[in-house]
């Protein structure tokens, strides 16, 4: 019997969304207000899904060992950072929340040494929009 | 389709092993093993999976699935000390994922119907964490 536990994170940070590979009028027109030069911020809503079986303690994962693995390796990162200056993961990558998801998934598969598998990552950027990631099995 | 009810009971508990030591018990599960328990509202989600009885236009009599989860979680769990009030968590660790196998275990039989399954259980222990649970 395998269960999903899901736990939700919290993270403030800028960015702006804006590439070279396109005119200034064009990033505009794809963007809108998230293309403004200096960027802006947001408070993200991270939810980490892990899945696996109910062990003897009766959990599907230790929460102090998720949190801290989350904390150390996605949080610390993020929190309170300008995502396209401070993360060198998105030196010429958009950081669109798609492009948010993924690099957040590579930061725990790099790092994860836990006995559930990583399921399934959902950013929200506000209450109005929400990115899923499912992360496929080894 | 897949239809969806909300239910919610507050309720206290305690997580520890009475096998273990403060100490173990403190490490395994932080301060949801404080001896005397804590409380949550907790939320459960019940979604049940079915085509349109062709007559009534409905998958499921969500007065009827709203009995159940009255019959079955509300009456017994609300404002209860779950290790203390409510089998079988006198003998099983009221974790989440026990709570949610619980209330599984509780409705599937009454829920399942030829054409009727119980396709999942999601128990909010807070807003910041909850489990899925699937039917079968």
């Amino acid at each position: 019997m395998t269960m999903r536990l899901t736990r939700r994170y919290r993270f403030a940070a800028s960015h702006r969304l804006h590439t070279p590979a396109l005119s200034e009028a064009e990033n505009r027109q794809l963007y809108g207000k998230c293309a403004n030069p200096f960027g802006h911020g947001h408070d993200y809503v991270l939810d980490v899904t892990v899945e696996g079986p109910v062990d003897t303690h009766g959990q599907v994962v230790d929460r102090m060992t998720l949190d801290g693995l989350v904390r150390e390796h996605v949080l610390a990162r993020m929190e309170y950072k300008n995502l396209n200056q401070d993360l060198p993961e998105f030196a010429g990558t958009v950081p669109t929340t798609e492009n948010l998801a993924a690099v957040v998934r590579t930061m725990l598969l790099d790092h994860w040494n836990l006995s559930p598998r990583l399921a399934h990552l959902r950013i929200s950027e506000t209450d109005r929009n929400a990115f899923d990631l499912e992360v496929c099995p080894f | 389709m897949l239809i969806t009810r909300k239910a919610e009971f507050s309720a206290s508990h305690v997580c520890a092993n009475p096998a273990w030591s403060a100490e173990e018990n403190r490490r395994v599960y932080g301060p949801d093993a404080n001896p005397n328990g804590h409380g949550h509202n907790y939320v459960v989600e019940v979604t049940v999976e079915g085509d349109p009885d062709p007559v009534t236009g409905m998958v499921f009599d969500l007065r009827e699935l709203k009995q159940i989860l009255n019959q079955e979680i509300i009456e017994p769990m609300d404002h209860r000390f779950l290790n203390r009030e409510v089998p079988p968590f006198d003998r099983i660790v009221p974790t989440t994922e026990n709570i949610a196998l619980e209330i599984r275990n509780r409705l599937e039989p009454r829920i399942r119907r030829d054409s009727v399954q119980l396709r999942n259980v999601r128990l909010y222990e807070t807003a910041d964490l909850f489990v899925d649970i699937g039917g079968e």
